[in-house]
C-alpha cells in the first residue's frame, strides 16, 4: 500500500528566498507524524504543496500514491490551514453541509452530528460562526477538515487558539484518528503535544530536515540521579541499562538508595540542538 | 449535485446574506425615491409649460424628451449600482479570500479552482442580473406611472444592462487574482470610471466634429464592452424617436447613446472568455 504522504526533493522557491532545500519526508498509513521547526522553517509551505496550495519549484508530492493538488489526492485528504476563517454568516451546520458537498461525502446529518461531537460543539449547531470564540471556529475547523472520512490530513497548528481543556479534546480526537487508521501530520509549535500524540517527529530549520524519528530514538541518555542519604548524585554517561549495576555498586558500598531517575533529553532539547541557532 | 452547482449555491446566499446587500437594497431604494420625486418634477414642469406657453416651433416633443432623458438618467444609475454590486460581490474572490483564509478550506476540495472561479462569477452574474431586471423594472413601472412614457424598446436595454455589470463582474474576477480586495476595488471603478470617460469623450467628440476623439471613444468602448452594451441600451430605448426630438436627445444625456451593431453580443461573449481564461490560466499558477 502507498505511503499515506511522500515528499521527494522538494524544493520551495519564492524569488530569492529558499523556502524549502530538497525536503524528503513520509507518513506511512495510519501513521501520525509531528513537524517541528522554528517560524519561518518551511513547515507551512510543505503543507502547502501537500495540499495543492503551492506549487513546488522542483521534487515532488503524493497523497495515498497519487500526486499531491491532484483531484484524486485531494478527494482523500482533509486540511486545516493554520490562518483560516469562514464565512461569518454560516452556521456550523451549513459549513459541514457545504464541505461535504464539495467533497462529495454522502454521510449527511449524521455524519454532521458526529463531527460536531467529536469536536464538542454539538450545542454550537445552529450557531452562526461569526458569534463563535476563536477556539470554537478551530474546533469547527478539524471538524471541516474531517468530512468525507479522509485517509490522510494535514493539520496546521491545530491547537493554537485552543485553552487547555480544548488541547485535550484535540490530543483525544488525534488517538481517536489513529485507531480509526487515519494518517496524520501534525504541524505544531507545542512540544508537549507532539511529544505526547505522535509516533514520529521531524524537524524542519531553514528549508531542511534536521532530525527525524521516533521520540525515543532521538532521545539521547542523559545519566542517571539517584536519591541517597547525602541528597541526590548524579552519574552523567549512564543509561537505563546501567541501573542495575550502579544500585548494587551503591548498596554494596553501603549506600542507602530511595530513589531512581534515568535522565533522557527532552524533545525541547533535541529541537534546541537540530534548529540550532534558527531556534531563536 | 455538481462542483459548479455547489459554488454557485454557497455564493448566492454568500451574496444575500452579506451586510453589503442591505445596504445595496437602501442605496437602491433611496435611488428609486430620488428618481419618483425628479420624474414627478420633471414632467409636471414640462406638462405645465405646455399647456400655458406656445408650442415649440422646432416640434420637439417635450414629453418624449422628458421621458428618455429621465429614464436614461436611470439606466446609468442602474448601471452604477450593479457595477457596485458586482464589484463587491467579486473583488476578493481570489488574493483577497486568500489573504482572509476563507479560500484555502474549498481550494483543497476536489471541486477544483476553474469551478470555484465559474461559480463565483455565475453567482455574482446572476445576482447583479436580477438586481438590474428588478432597478429597471422600476424605474420603467414609475417613469410609466407619473409620466405615461414608455421606451421605444424594453427587453433589449435591460439585457444588456445585465450584461454589461456581467462583464464588470468579470473584470473584477480577473483583478481578484493579482491585486487585494481594497486595490481591486479601487481598479474596478477606475476601469469602470474609465468606460464612462470615454462615453463622454464621444459625446464631445461629436459635438466638436473631431473624428479622433469619437475614434478614441469608440475603441475604448470595445476595450470595455460594458459601455458599448450601455451605449446601445441607451440608444435602443428612443430607437423609433425621429425628427427634431431625436436631435435634441443627441444634445442631451444621450449624446453617449451609439447603437453598436451586430458585432457587439459575439464580441461580449468572446471577451468573457478571454477574461475568464486569463483569470483561469493566472489562478491555476496562484500560489495561496
Amino acid at each position: 500500500m502507498a505511503a499515506a504522504f511522500s515528499a521527494r526533493g522538494l524544493v520551495k522557491r519564492y524569488g530569492p528566498v529558499t523556502a524549502l532545500d530538497g525536503v524528503d519526508l513520509g507518513v506511512e498509513e495510519g501513521e501520525l507524524v509531528g513537524l517541528l521547526g522554528p517560524n519561518g522553517a518551511g513547515k507551512s509551505t510543505l503543507v502547502k504543496i501537500g495540499c495543492g496550495l503551492v506549487r513546488p519549484s522542483s521534487g515532488e508530492a503524493y497523497v495515498c500514491g497519487v500526486r499531491a493538488g491532484s483531484r484524486e489526492a485531494r478527494a482523500v485528504m482533509g486540511y486545516l490551514a493554520e490562518l483560516f476563517r469562514f464565512p461569518g454568516w454560516a452556521t456550523a451546520d451549513e459549513l459541514l453541509t457545504l464541505h461535504q458537498r464539495l467533497a462529495g461525502s454522502t454521510g449527511g446529518e449524521s455524519e454532521r452530528r458526529e463531527l460536531l461531537e467529536l469536536v464538542g460543539l454539538t450545542e454550537a449547531r445552529a450557531r452562526r460562526v461569526e458569534t463563535m470564540s476563536k477556539g470554537m471556529q478551530q474546533r469547527l475547523g478539524i471538524a471541516q477538515a474531517l468530512v468525507g472520512t479522509p485517509r490522510f490530513l494535514f493539520l496546521d497548528e491545530p491547537t493554537s487558539a485552543l485553552d487547555p481543556g480544548g488541547r485535550r479534546t484535540v490530543r483525544g480526537l488525534l488517538e481517536e484518528l489513529r485507531r480509526r487508521g487515519v494518517a496524520v501530520l501534525l504541524n505544531s509549535h507545542l512540544l508537549s503535544e507532539i511529544e505526547l500524540v505522535c509516533d514520529r517527529v521531524a524537524i524542519l530549520s531553514r528549508g531542511s530536515i534536521v532530525a527525524e524519528g521516533r521520540p525515543s530514538e532521538l532521545a539521547r541518555p542523559r545519566g542517571v540521579e539517584v536519591d541517597v542519604d547525602g541528597g541526590t548524585r548524579l552519574f552523567a554517561g549512564l543509561g537505563r541499562s546501567d541501573v542495575p549495576r550502579l544500585v548494587a555498586d551503591l548498596v554494596a558500598g553501603g549506600e542507602a538508595v530511595y530513589g531512581v531517575r534515568v535522565l533522557e533529553t527532552t524533545l525541547e532539547e533535541i529541537y534546541l540542538e537540530a534548529v540550532g541557532e534558527d531556534a531563536g | 449535485m455538481t462542483g459548479l452547482a455547489v459554488i454557485v449555491g454557497y455564493a448566492l446566499r454568500e451574496s444575500l446574506r452579506r451586510r453589503v446587500f442591505l445596504v445595496v437594497l437602501l442605496l437602491t431604494a433611496g435611488f428609486l425615491g430620488l428618481y419618483a420625486l425628479g420624474t414627478k418634477e420633471a414632467f409636471e414642469a414640462v406638462d405645465s409649460r405646455s399647456l400655458s406657453g406656445p408650442e415649440d416651433p422646432f416640434g420637439v416633443d417635450d414629453h418624449e424628451l422628458t421621458g428618455a432623458t429621465m429614464f436614461g438618467l436611470s439606466m446609468f444609475a442602474t448601471l452604477f449600482l450593479g457595477a457596485v454590486l458586482a464589484a463587491f460581490l467579486t473583488l476578493a474572490t481570489v488574493r483577497g479570500d486568500a489573504e482572509r483564509g476563507l479560500l484555502q478550506p474549498l481550494v483543497v476540495r476536489p471541486v477544483g479552482r476553474p469551478v470555484l472561479l465559474a461559480g463565483r462569477f455565475v453567482a455574482a452574474a446572476s445576482v447583479c442580473g436580477v438586481y438590474v431586471a428588478l432597478v429597471y423594472a422600476g424605474a420603467l413601472l414609475i417613469t410609466w406611472q407619473i409620466g405615461e412614457w414608455t421606451p421605444d424598446r424594453i427587453v433589449g436595454p435591460v439585457v444588456q444592462l445585465a450584461a454589461a455589470t456581467a462583464v464588470i463582474a468579470a473584470l473584477s474576477l480577473l483583478g481578484s487574482v493579482f491585486l487585494s480586495a481594497t486595490a481591486n476595488g479601487i481598479a474596478v471603478f477606475m476601469v469602470f470610471g474609465a468606460g464612462l470617460v470615454a462615453g463622454l469623450l464621444g459625446q464631445i467628440g461629436e459635438a466638436l466634429a473631431s473624428e479622433t476623439l469619437t475614434n478614441v471613444a469608440e475603441t475604448a468602448s470595445w476595450v470595455l464592452p460594458f459601455e458599448a452594451l450601455y451605449q446601445d441600451g441607451l440608444d435602443a430605448i428612443t430607437a423609433d424617436t425621429r425628427g427634431f426630438t431625436e436631435a435634441a436627445l443627441t444634445l442631451g444625456p444621450f449624446g453617449g447613446a451609439q447603437a453598436a451593431g451586430a458585432f457587439l453580443w459575439p464580441w461580449t461573449f468572446a471577451y468573457l472568455a478571454l477574461v475568464g481564461g486569463l483569470a483561469l490560466a493566472a489562478f491555476a499558477r496562484k500560489d495561496l
